[in-house]
């Protein structure tokens, strides 16, 4: 296959848009997508301090990478989530990538959260606490931390590596479930309300393959190996279902996820704005919450970690998979 | 060739030369949910794999959540 723009050999084919290109112009390709995306989103303006939350994985790492070759002023927050060596390993490619890609040097921050050392809880004590899945307390505890650490280091924005794949995933499993409230705030964009930061996705136009690539063409050492905490999940069973649909119809996970960001997302966005209407502080630790106390605070509680006068305590009711919110 | 598969990692012999698209047929992997390496090279799906390559195929779908 030859190169699109250049026509020399190609490194990456992109069904999706019926092109393969070289390794400079597929990388110009990927911060041209993100910087489209932006734009087109209205995500970040000049001068805004972002948060890019990092896993170590390679959608965060790109995204961060990215985000500092376009100019923002981007600094990362990683969280560990004490699933053994897995969180070990993810950890060090963090750090890897600070210290081998001169971040701190172009003045770029890390910052870290020990999940177990600040909050006394590790995703597996508070999954076996709760009975449910572990990505539902892991993307609560996450959704939850970087917000909190945003509002705190005064940061006006949290950006996450959310690719087409993961959004198309999320989308399918709220429309199989007709989940109106997520459907409402499932967009490349979640407005800064009292409380909240933004929250950004500048990844939104990229597949997952092109987020591996730009990867491995920019030298930049990821976690390959899957969370094994996330096994057999249903965000993984989605995204095969969607795979098998784009291997026949190149381009149906785009269609689909901008066709509803486009012409069906305004059809819920009323719902999740009464939602966010009816938010009060949690009264053990602020953060906004439908009840008394918040689902991060009442998870805390069934590991033992924080404890909660019985008359505002109340069940942990926690999503089982790793929708918007 | 020498083609090293992830999660959970493990590597087989196959005979060449075959195509990358002819490779992953027979491997039953969506050629949309991996990158192809040959030594430390991206491939494109169309590309010729000699008998004697070392292939690294590496899957790119996390279910994880951030």
């Amino acid at each position: 296959m030859k190169c699109r723009v250049c026509k020399g050999p190609a490194v990456l084919d992109v069904r999706r848009h019926n092109a393969a290109f070289c390794r400079d112009h597929f990388l110009h390709h990927c911060e041209e997508q993100v910087r489209r995306g932006i734009h087109q989103y209205k995500m970040l303006a000049p001068g805004e301090r972002v948060l890019v939350a990092v896993s170590g994985g390679k959608d965060s790492l790109a995204l961060w990478d990215i985000l500092v070759r376009l100019g923002y002023e981007a600094d990362g927050l990683y969280l560990g989530l004490g699933i053994g060596d897995y969180s070990d390993v993810s950890g060090e490619y963090v750090q890897a990538y600070v210290r081998d890609h001169g971040i701190e040097d172009h003045g770029h921050k890390l910052h870290t959260i020990d999940l177990a050392d600040e909050y006394g809880m590790g995703i597996p004590e508070a999954a076996a606490a709760t009975h449910r899945a572990p990505c539902g307390a892991c993307g609560l505890s996450k959704r939850h931390l970087f917000n909190r650490a945003a509002l705190e280091h005064g940061y006006d924005v949290v950006a996450t590596g959310h690719n087409l794949d993961d959004e198309a995933a999320v989308l399918l499993g709220n429309v199989l479930r007709w989940d109106v409230g997520y459907l409402g705030r499932q967009h490349p964009v979640l407005p800064a309300a009292p409380g909240f930061v933004r929250k950004v996705k500048p990844l939104v136009r990229l597949g997952e393959r092109e987020m591996a690539a730009y990867c491995v063409l920019r030298g930049i050492d990821y976690q390959v190996e899957e969370c094994p905490m996330a096994e057999g999940n249903r965000h993984l069973g989605y995204k095969e279902v969607l795979n098998s649909l784009e291997d026949r119809s190149p381009g149906s996970k785009a269609a689909f996820l901008f066709g509803f960001v486009e012409r069906g997302h305004e059809r819920f966005a009323d719902t999740a704005a009464e939602e966010r209407d009816e938010l009060r502080e949690c009264t053990v630790c602020g953060a906004p919450t439908p009840g008394e106390v918040c689902a991060f605070c009442r998870l805390r509680e069934r590991v033992g970690a924080i404890e909660i006068p019985v008359d505002i305590s109340t069940p942990v009711d926690i999503s089982t998979g790793p929708a918007e919110g | 060739m020498k083609v090293t598969l992830r999660n959970p990692r493990r590597e087989l012999e196959i005979p060449g030369p075959l195509t990358v698209v002819a490779l992953l047929a027979q491997l039953d992997v969506s050629p949309e949910s991996v990158l192809v390496i040959v030594g430390d090279e991206l491939v494109t799906h169309d590309a010729k794999l000699s008998d004697d390559a070392e292939v690294e195929i590496r899957p790119v779908i996390s279910g994880g959540c951030i």
